[in-house]
């Protein structure tokens, strides 16, 4: 930073600010900046540091937060294998995400990013249970996968086989919560892909079709690449929102059964909120939060190229 | 959405109420199970602001989960309310302890006391000192379908002792019906066979004494036989298929539904077995029970009953007002028409007589003659034990963790305490 290169020398702070005055930017900068960097240290950076300063105590929410504990809250979770089992089920909604979710909405979105009317009502069909609540899509499919009186329960019937109970299933449950995840995110997902589809200019497609190419060519050597950017964003959204589910599994699953179904945020809520461990729960979120961030920071450096470009 | 709007209507509801007079009394109730409940608290207000001028008296409703949440911020800050809603226990203890509370012995005599059943009185105090009125008590039972008893040729009433039943829900599963209906999602409903067994086993005094971490804790071998006992149980495979993903009140409607013969839960059954059939009715006269059965060998008194105490908790700086509320609140004539509304089991000691349903009166009359009266251990234990203690309870029976597993996961819980 020794040498600048143009006309501008380097400034010192009061001649910049003492600039910035004569170009009538300081005003706004006093005006504008205040409000935006209050609310965003008072509700973003200071929660972060209180969680981070929580996590070193034993505090049931009752009463003064002066039961310092060092760092035996992390010394809890790196032992207990509920929280183990949930950053394993966190792991393996992160792989469904990637490789089940993402190219069932990346075939779906081919099948339909053309503008027409079938294609509109597929979409709106497809795109859904995007809309619906994650609280309610719980519910619903905790509907469905009831063995008594749901659907899957008169299936069993009608074929006159046993009730299958897949939620009671230590085996099957976690299955059933990433069926749930997939079903409710694709047609987010498609929808970044089909307008990234529909901005593939046409006339490319065109000379690839003159020079003889076939539909799959046009699709891996055309389109694919074209919409490159879109499909990482998406993975990105995927691997975060995977570390993030929480409201799908309570009214499934609610953990259970045999704690084998927590992910990550619902592991905190159980062990940190309902049971009064405020400051364990936080020792929990610390760990998500670091999680996400590594996840973020490596992703855009390592998928996104350089500079973190899409 | 239906909670954030209750939520932010009780917060609003808070808010314009912290404005009110000082005199005036806030109660913060859960949400009621039956309709008449809410309509009771409101009349009971009602009658107390007639006969007294110039008091108003304000009742707030929560459901059960957002309650326990909001509650520690709330009790914290200067929203909180005259006195609300609680299950004692654990939890209790704690708000006792970071001074949320006032300590109201010096406003209840000796005469207002013997209102009160003394377990009651016991529930409601810490380190020796009252902190608010009870209210009423539940008591679990083992129910029992009738019909379907009959049909497998089992006499519940000579069910004495473990190894009894044990032997029935053989002979009732070699008849072809489940023995046993069982809520499993919830855990807690699991943790009731758990918990009256170590009552049953331990004592009431060996519960108290591994709540204070005295002879090994939960590590006792007391705990671990009665883990080995609900073991035993399991082991028959006595609960009806896909338990673990039933919820306790969808259970209840099962079991109201004739799909099974045992049911063990609390005096609140005769009402939920009704409402969540699929006929809406029940099992009617079909529906008895004898209580839970002894274990050979076992310090407990098989007279002592097993259950909660429910009441109101007075916070610190409430007015005057308050405590007078809950005396009329709690007096025998209100606690003799919650009885009549069969809202719950009145624990005044002269408010049975509104009770009409005779098995519900059986309970009571068990009630007030226990000897002891054990508090619902995930409550007694506080949030975090009684939470390990329902987890460990239910995998015990998925098979997933031994007796002395299930021992150990407790006493850690309750060393973290």
């Amino acid at each position: 930073m020794t040498t600048m290169t143009g006309s501008r020398p380097m400034l010192s702070p009061a001649a910049r600010i003492a600039r910035m005055h004569k170009q009538g930017k300081l005003m706004a900068l006093l005006l504008f900046l205040p409000p935006a960097l209050v609310l965003f240290t008072l509700f973003v950076i200071w929660p972060i540091f209180n969680a981070a300063n929580l996590s070193f105590f034993k505090w049931s929410g009752y009463g003064a937060i002066d039961n310092f504990i060092g760092t035996q809250n992390y010394q809890r979770l790196a032992r207990h294998s509920v929280f183990h089992q949930s950053l394993w089920n966190s792991l393996k909604l992160i792989l469904a995400s990637l490789f089940i979710q993402i190219p069932l909405a990346l075939t779906l979105a081919l099948l339909i990013y053309k503008k027409t009317s079938a294609n509109t009502a597929f979409r709106l069909i497809f795109f859904a249970p995007y809309i619906l609540a994650e609280i309610a899509s719980g519910v619903i499919w905790s509907f469905i996968f009831d063995g008594d009186f749901g659907v899957s329960g008169q299936i069993a019937a009608a074929l006159g086989i046993d009730p299958f109970y897949i939620l009671a299933d230590r085996q099957f449950a976690f299955l059933a919560i990433i069926t749930v995840v997939v079903w409710k995110y694709f047609g987010y997902h498609m929808m970044i892909f089909i307008a990234a589809l529909q901005a593939v200019p046409e006339d490319l497609l065109e000379a690839a079709e003159i020079d003889g190419a076939g539909r799959w060519q046009k699709v891996f050597y055309v389109k694919l690449p074209l919409i490159m950017h879109a499909i990482k964003l998406s993975a990105f959204f995927a691997i975060v929102g995977a570390l993030q589910v929480f409201d799908i599994i309570i009214p499934l699953t609610n953990g259970g059964p045999s704690n084998s179904t927590h992910s990550i945020v619902s592991y905190l809520y159980t062990y940190g909120l309902a049971q009064l461990n405020v400051g364990y729960g936080a020792a929990v979120g610390v760990i998500l939060f670091i999680l996400c961030m590594v996840t973020a920071f490596s992703y855009r450096r390592l998928a996104m190229g350089k500079g973190g470009a899409l | 959405m239906k909670s954030f709007c209750l939520g932010a209507a009780t917060v609003l509801g808070l808010t314009l109420a912290g404005s009110a007079l000082a005199d005036d009394v806030r109660m913060l109730a859960i949400e009621p199970n039956v309709p008449e409940g809410r309509q009771y608290y409101l009349d009971v207000a009602k009658a107390y602001e007639t006969a007294n001028p110039g008091t108003k008296v304000q009742f707030d409703f929560l459901d059960d989960t957002s309650f326990k949440s909001k509650l520690p911020t709330l009790l914290q800050s200067s929203a909180r309310p005259d006195a609300f809603f609680t299950w004692t226990g654990g939890v209790f203890a704690e708000q006792a302890k970071a001074g949320v509370l006032k300590d109201i012995s010096a406003d209840f005599t000796d005469a207002d006391r013997k209102m009160y059943s003394p377990s009651g009185i016991q529930a409601m105090s810490h380190d020796g000192k009252l902190y608010g009125a009870p209210m009423y008590a539940a008591s679990v039972v083992l129910w029992y379908n009738k019909a379907l008893v009959e049909k497998a040729g089992v006499d519940p009433k000579a069910i004495k002792n473990w190894e009894d039943l044990l032997a029935a829900s053989k002979k009732i599963q070699s008849a072809g019906i489940v023995p046993i209906v069982m809520g499993g999602k919830d855990k807690w409903p699991i943790a009731l066979f758990y918990g009256q067994l170590a009552a049953r086993i331990a004592g009431t005094d060996g519960v108290a004494a591994a709540d204070k971490g005295e002879n090994e804790g939960f590590n006792n071998p007391a705990f671990i036989q009665a883990g080995e006992a609900l073991k035993q149980l399991a082991d028959l495979k006595p609960f009806q298929p896909g338990y673990m993903d039933t919820t306790q009140p969808k259970a209840a409607g099962l079991f109201g539904d004739g799909k099974g013969a045992f049911y063990l839960a609390g005096n609140f059954l005769v009402g939920a077995q009704a409402q969540n059939s699929a006929t809406g009715k029940g099992l009617g006269d079909d529906l008895d029970f004898i209580t839970f059965p002894a274990v050979e060998g076992g310090k407990g008194d098989p007279a002592d009953t097993f259950g909660g105490v429910n009441g109101w908790l007075v916070t610190k700086d409430a007015g005057k007002s308050t405590v007078d509320f809950l005396k009329f609140l709690t007096n025998n004539k209100n606690q003799t028409e919650g009885g009549r509304l069969k809202i719950w089991l009145p624990i005044g000691t002269d408010a049975q007589s509104g009770i009409a349903d005779p098995r519900l009166r059986r309970i009571a009359e068990g009630l007030s003659k226990a000897p002891h009266h054990q508090l619902y251990l995930d409550q007694m234990l506080g949030a975090s034990v009684g939470a390990a203690l329902n987890d460990a309870a239910a995998q015990i029976v998925t098979g997933d963790i031994s007796p002395e597993e299930a021992a150990a996961l407790v006493e850690e819980a309750r060393e973290m305490r």
